[in-house]
């Protein structure tokens, strides 16, 4: 249980940096520390971004760097997306949707490795 | 210029139903998809792409976490074992972004995240 909330502490620090990483690190917590199966970890990740998100873009808000009208429109017209997404992890036998998210952490460690490197680039240069 | 501002909300509906989708199927926000498509189709500067992607992404996991919620797949006392936790350090995260290169933490985040998938590929 500890570990579950010490991983929660880093998910919301990487978060913040990055913009991503809530949900990537709460799903594998949930199913390999707290015994839960995919659909349900990814389920409650769901509910625990919630207020991650939240108190994050207030602070980005703070900083000056969200557009509040296009942040609306982005998450009011995600609820076909939605409903589509949480269908299909339901009708997905469990091994499939585990192994798709496996693969989906790789996509993300591959953007990232990109944006790193880039970063990098434009930092050494200057 | 009417025009250009359809086009505008249409891009930013396919972005938003792209983020719902990942964001309904993986349990996560939806960001890694986000992220990419403001800075390549609305060219967003990086720091505001991830602002306003986690502003969507309140929404978007909100929606989803109801969606499963009808499946009765949410466990709520769990999602606040490490949400609230995650609250902490989001506060934490954003406070280091307005003061670190960004460039070391995605390297050390994208480790961390190919650990993460072989160790579920392997236990799965």
């Amino acid at each position: 249980m500890i570990a579950a909330a010490a991983i929660g502490v880093v998910a919301g620090i990487f978060s913040g940096l990055l913009g991503i990483g809530g949900g990537a690190l709460f799903v594998p917590a949930l199913t390999i520390l707290l015994g839960h199966d995919q659909v349900g970890a990814e389920a409650t990740s769901l509910l625990a971004i919630v207020p991650v998100a939240l108190v994050g873009s207030w602070r980005q808000h703070g900083y000056g760097n969200l557009r509040m009208h296009d942040a609306a429109v982005l998450g009011l017209l995600s609820i076909a997306g939605v409903v589509a997404g949480v269908a299909l992890a339901n009708a997905l036998p469990e091994r499939a949707l585990r192994i798709a998210f496996a693969l989906l952490l790789l996509n993300v460690a591959r953007q990232l490795l990109g944006r790193g490197l880039a970063g990098r680039r434009r930092r050494l240069a200057a | 210029m009417g025009a250009a501002r359809d086009r505008r909300t249409l891009k930013l509906a396919a972005i938003g139903t792209a983020g719902g989708l990942f964001s309904g199927l993986f349990g996560v926000g939806g960001g890694a998809v986000m992220v990419p498509l403001l800075l390549l189709w609305l060219a967003y500067d990086e720091r505001v792409a991830a602002a306003t992607s986690l502003g969507a992404i309140a929404l978007v996991s909100a929606f989803a976490a109801g969606a499963q919620a009808i499946y009765g797949n949410v466990d709520v006392a769990d999602a606040l074992l490490v949400g609230i936790p995650a609250v902490g350090g989001v506060v934490l995260g954003t406070w280091l972004q307005q003061r670190l290169p960004a460039d070391a933490i995605a390297l050390a985040f994208a480790a961390l995240l190919v650990a993460v998938a072989i160790q579920l590929a392997v236990a799965s």
